[in-house]
């Protein structure tokens, strides 16, 4: 197995681009260790992506925050800017493994696990992030949700590697929250999990995005769970509506974790709870 | 043995070894630097018996490369004996029997000495949800959780 630690994006990319083997991104390891450990993968080449200083800030502009692919999970709990501006985001990385695998696993590497279940997932797509992904020739950005195809398949071309995840610019009045629920309170795999990320107008909602995970084979955006949220101040009728347009949103499997009857169910469950967090810390008074 | 050289510091001492590019660090530490603390319990990142510290950061050795290590600072369970005298982490889990196997002892004791670091008076909750990581099957936890808030209570008359 070869081991490269590159120092700018491309030269990770083009590295990735001309292996002929097995290649694998190692950011926190935290999936790609085990995958290798159980067999499942015999890389040829790993290409350690830590010494690239492009992926190793959370930034902030006007254009809003900048989180490279290397930022762990503990580094954005410290962060107390990105926790004031996207609270949902950081309590969703947040819930990723213990403190141990906090100190590695990183939203890019949730992301690109492919994981219908990802904790971060949600709550990105919720916020509107974009993936700015470098190739060996061009860079290009997209929205978080197009990046997962399928469980562990993503939309990237081989050698493309995601630098940074970008949030847009936070509005006044704004808020999100993301809630999963688990047997354990910790150390658990989401069996549904729900993020919502709004925008208030003296009051009433004036923008929403609702998200489902584990729900489906990726995870849903649901706009008619928006919809019933836009132009209310998350009255009982409203959050109803909301709760019944997740659970008709869901496609879940059976297993032991959940039934398929009772992912449904708490899906919209875990949505009106959510949207109600983020109504709150948006300034709204329920 | 083919192997890339590291070098590294361990507990405040400058290490050198060489190992296989995907061997674990925890492998690393064991078979090749000698430091046996460490212990694999799981290889997957579930159990934390493993638990060191990478630049300051609580992670799971087994789910660290070796060679991640080059130019890096590593903190093991025997970086916390001073002067040859023990921490008053490892002090209180002997007072409070806080162990009976042992072989999760060592990374419930970084993971311990690390969250004390951030929090030097942490509530029974965030003592429990600092130690989730870590699993031991002998205790029931209620003495582990004892003994840190004894620690804590030690290290914070200092």
């Amino acid at each position: 197995m070869r081991y490269e630690t590159p120092t700018t994006t491309k030269e990770a990319a083009t590295l990735l681009h001309k292996e002929k083997g097995q290649a694998h991104i190692l950011a926190g390891g935290t999936d790609l260790l085990v995958r290798m450990k159980m067999g499942m993968t015999e890389p040829t080449l790993v290409v350690d992506i830590k010494h690239i200083p492009a992926m190793q800030a959370i930034t902030k502009s006007a254009a809003g925050f900048k989180i490279g692919a290397t930022v762990c999970g503990a580094a954005m709990t410290e962060h107390a800017a990105l926790g004031k501006a996207w609270p949902g985001i950081v309590e969703a990385a947040n819930l990723i493994g213990s403190d141990q695998i906090q100190g590695r696993c990183t939203m890019v590497g949730n992301l690109c696990n492919g994981s219908p279940a990802a904790d971060s997932v949600p709550a990105m797509i919720a916020a509107g992030a974009k993936a700015i992904i470098v190739g060996k020739d061009k860079r290009r950005t997209v929205a978080v949700d197009k990046i997962v195809t399928g469980p562990g398949k993503t939309s990237l071309a081989k050698g493309e590697v995601i630098e940074a995840i970008t949030l847009p610019a936070r509005l006044p009045r704004s808020g999100d929250a993301y809630l999963r629920f688990t047997p354990r309170t910790e150390m658990d795999i989401a069996v549904v999990s729900a993020a919502v990320n709004l925008t208030l107008q003296r009051g009433v909602v004036k923008t929403a995005r609702v998200v489902l995970g584990a729900v489906a084979p990726t995870a849903v955006i649901v706009a008619k769970a928006a919809k019933a949220i836009i132009g209310t101040k998350l009255d009982d009728e409203a959050l109803e509506k909301l709760a019944a347009a997740c659970s008709a949103a869901c496609n879940p499997i059976d297993d032991k974790r959940g039934t398929i009857e009772y992912r449904t169910k708490v899906a919209g469950v875990l949505a009106k709870r959510a949207a109600k967090i983020a109504y709150q810390r948006a300034g709204g008074t329920l | 043995m083919t192997g890339v050289l590291v070098s590294t510091t361990i507990n405040g001492d400058a290490v050198q070894f060489a190992c296989p590019t995907d061997e674990t660090l925890l492998d690393s530490l064991r078979n090749r630097v000698g430091l046996t603390g460490a212990k694999e319990g799981c290889g997957t990142g579930d159990c934390g018996a493993c638990s060191v510290t990478l630049d300051g950061r609580l992670v799971c050795a087994c789910l660290v490369l070796g060679v991640e290590a080059n130019g890096r600072e590593i903190g093991t369970v025997e970086g916390l004996v001073e002067d040859g005298k023990l921490h008053p982490l490892q002090e209180k889990f002997i007072e409070h029997a806080a162990l009976q196997c042992g072989i999760c002892t060592p990374g419930f004791l970084v993971a311990a000495k690390t969250l004390l670091e951030k929090n030097p008076k942490p509530s029974e909750e965030q003592i429990r949800y600092a130690l989730a990581g870590n699993l031991c099957r002998c205790t029931g936890y209620d003495k582990i959780v004892r003994a840190v808030q004894a620690a804590a209570k030690e290290m914070r008359k200092k």
